[in-house]
């Protein structure tokens, strides 16, 4: 059952996330990220993080591809004009490919644990919303109050950026 | 279908994710794809760190995803701000156009 959903889930996510990267169009691109983010969500919950998988559809999924939505809607973009073709750019982004392919497997395999067999229901860590809250109002709670500080500071920012110069 | 499924799969899967996202970042022009693409970063580094604490058996990684959610949430209200203020400017969003600073 693991290795069932971790594949169809793991397949899913990578197919959506190169068309994220290789479609030209940017309506599309932004529902494969949609995409993506769910298929991410998803694997979230195989790991039993439940509640981060369902902040990650409210808040990701969600609000920040509407901003992106609405973006690519206000500003009319057109499917992108091809750049010019650079080889030295090709080949360097080919080099690090195939060295991550085969690096990859290696290193993760020699991080410690690596080799710790996934069986769903024995977690050690329930990630109930209960749980994170705990932490995140005790040991954690001047990071969350900052945290409100950032969202105030980019709410003002974003406001100061759209003005038009006339209101000024 | 291959074995049991362990934590260095769940890192494999991370790291060809986060290549994916950095492909788009060096490769694409248009700026609005570069910061979905940054999102895709985000989220290999996400699923590293919760598949991490859930083989480990600690609740402190999901903790930080949570953050990392948010201020992902600002990150990518401020740039599309940014954006569309250089849209206004310069009526396009391809990366190569925006040199004004260079000498």
């Amino acid at each position: 059952m693991e290795q069932f959903f971790f594949w169809i889930l793991a397949a899913g996510l990578l197919i959506s996330a190169v068309t994220v990267v290789a479609v030209r169009n940017p309506v599309t691109n932004a529902v494969c990220l949609v995409s993506t983010l769910v298929f991410q969500a998803a694997l979230f919950i195989t790991l039993e993080a439940t509640f981060l998988a369902a902040v990650q559809v409210i808040v990701y999924a969600g609000a920040v591809m509407v901003l992106f939505l609405f973006v690519i809607m206000l500003l009319d973009v057109r499917v992108e004009v091809l750049g010019k073709f650079s080889w030295p750019k090709i080949a360097g982004v080919g080099l690090v490919l195939v060295l991550a392919l085969v690096g990859l497997p290696k290193l993760s395999s020699a991080f410690p644990f690596a080799g710790e067999v996934l069986h769903w229901g024995r977690a050690k860590v329930p990630g109930t919303a209960q749980d994170l809250g705990h932490l995140l109002f005790s040991a954690y709670g001047p990071l969350f109050l900052t945290t409100g500080v950032l969202l105030l500071v980019a709410t003002v920012g974003v406001v100061v950026l759209c003005r038009r110069d006339t209101e000024a | 279908m291959g074995g049991e499924i362990t934590l260095g799969h769940y890192l494999v899967l991370s790291g060809a994710l986060f290549l994916i996202g950095l492909a788009g970042v060096v490769l694409r022009r248009s700026l609005l794809v570069v910061m979905m693409s940054l999102e895709l970063l985000l989220n290999a580094a996400n699923l590293a760190l919760v598949a991490v604490g859930r083989f480990q058996g600690i609740p402190d990684p999901q903790v930080a995803v949570f953050f990392v959610i948010t201020v992902a949430a600002a990150e990518a209200a401020l740039g599309l701000a940014i954006l569309v203020a250089i849209f206004r400017i310069k009526k396009t969003t391809a990366a190569d156009q925006m040199a004004s600073l260079r000498f």
